[in-house]
């Protein structure tokens, strides 16, 4: 295949992919997709998730949180609220993250505190279900 | 007349000073470099979102559905002005002109005979707008303990707003803030958030919509629904960006200003200190000489 997809990944910080690739796999709150080039234009909300990106037979997985994806002639962009590389992750150190989080969970005192540390928590498991799968 | 120990404690605390503006010019100087940078950064999701919304406004608008985050209300009765400043005196007129922009407008609003809510970001702006308009003024929120700020910080604020404006206690919202154009000048702003009609750029090309039927998933409804409160973020993190840009800009342009004039101040004292002591030398040698003639 000679045609590349141009993908662009943005978060509201900054750009952090914009280039040609070969595929592109998004978890659309309506089920998984995949978007090739020439694919029809859409526009969907993202839930939680990894894409996957393929070019040259190599693949990139990136975990993303909030946000859009957005197929056009032109291409796919995505944004999205927060992304992860999850190959810049250390299983080792997401584990003991998990582990500190759940003991902040216990120790946070009042509401506020207590869904904030929940929701780090929730993140974090988040990543690590998405690194699994 | 000042005795030379004055002359020289003036001196040495002129020059103290100049030390510290120097200072906190160069601090300025690195973070305006880091907070452009930032604002570089921020730009194609900005871009990117506003063209998305302006695609789907323009099949949307026309919709007696469509949500009221974008066409607004129906009425204009009840505005919320936001006012964007800085937390942080020391940077000459920055503040000021934030300040003035919100006053003008707020006070044009109230003639017309609308009902003004004011809710401000930042400590400095709050200040001032508050002393005449304080039965207006709602919240200030601070962003002074964070170094930098991230798009978090927008969202409470939107959330803030959306809170408020689905509970019908405004139509319009306008935030004023300062547009960074470049180290020199910087713009304050009024820009409309809500209705998000109103905002949109009229520049902003349409793209991929030529006739192309767009598919929509789950649909265009419930997509605008999630779009236009993070677009709302979006826009107040750009604003928030640019201020901070903005403010650096103009605080280092202050402060190479006060080191400056420290400068002037210092040269003039010396100048006054070394004449000073060399009349008291020749007072001293004609006395000397006087004295010395008289015997």
């Amino acid at each position: 295949m000679t045609d590349k997809l141009h993908f662009s990944l943005v978060s509201p910080e900054k750009e952090l992919f914009s280039g040609g690739v070969d595929s592109v796999t998004v978890p659309g709150s309506e089920g998984d997709f995949g978007v090739y080039p020439q694919h029809m234009p859409v526009m969907t909300t993202i839930r939680p998730g990894a894409i996957s990106v393929m070019n040259d037979e190599v693949e990139r997985r990136i975990y993303i949180r909030g946000g859009f994806a957005d197929v056009t002639a032109e291409g796919l962009t995505i944004l999205a609220e927060e992304a992860v590389e999850l190959a810049d992750i250390d299983p080792a150190k997401l584990a003991q993250d998990i582990t500190d989080a759940k003991e902040d969970l216990s120790d946070a005192k009042g509401d506020d505190k207590k869904a904030n540390a929940q929701e780090k928590l929730d993140y974090l498991q988040e990543i690590s279900k998405a690194m699994s799968g | 007349m000042a005795s030379l120990k004055e002359f020289r404690n003036r001196i040495d605390s002129v020059k103290s000073t100049q030390k510290i503006t120097k200072a906190m010019q160069m601090v300025a100087a690195a973070k305006l470099r880091r907070a452009q940078e930032a604002v570089e950064s921020a730009r194609p999701y900005a871009d990117r979102m506003n063209t998305v919304v302006a695609n789907l406004s323009g099949s949307m608008a026309d919709q007696p559905g469509a949500p009221q985050l974008l066409v607004g209300t129906g009425e204009t009765k009840t505005h919320l002005v936001v006012v964007a400043s800085a937390d942080r005196g020391h940077c000459g007129g920055f503040n000021g002109a934030i300040a003035r922009k919100a006053k003008l407008l707020i006070s044009k609003l109230i003639s017309e005979g609308k009902q003004v809510k004011i809710l401000c970001v930042g400590g400095k702006a709050y200040e001032q707008v508050k002393r005449i308009y304080s039965k207006q003024m709602l919240d200030m929120i601070s962003l002074r303990e964070f170094k930098v700020i991230n798009s978090g910080h927008a969202a409470v604020i939107s959330s803030k707003i959306l809170e408020m404006f689905e509970a019908n206690e405004f139509d319009v919202c306008t935030l004023v803030y300062s547009q960074f154009k470049n180290v020199m000048s910087q713009v304050p702003t009024a820009q409309t958030l809500i209705p998000a009609m109103d905002a949109l750029d009229s520049d902003v090309e349409l793209t991929g919509l030529g006739g192309a039927c767009y598919t929509y998933e789950p649909d265009e409804e419930e997509i605008l629904q999630v779009l236009l409160p993070r677009n709302l973020t979006t826009q107040i993190f750009q604003a928030l960006l640019e201020n901070v840009a903005g403010e650096m800009g103009a605080k280092m342009t202050a402060m190479d200003n006060a080191t400056r004039n420290a400068g002037e101040m210092i040269d003039k004292l010396t100048l006054q200190y070394n004449r000073k002591r060399q009349s008291m030398i020749t007072t001293e040698l004609i006395e000397i000489i006087a004295g010395a003639e008289a015997i």
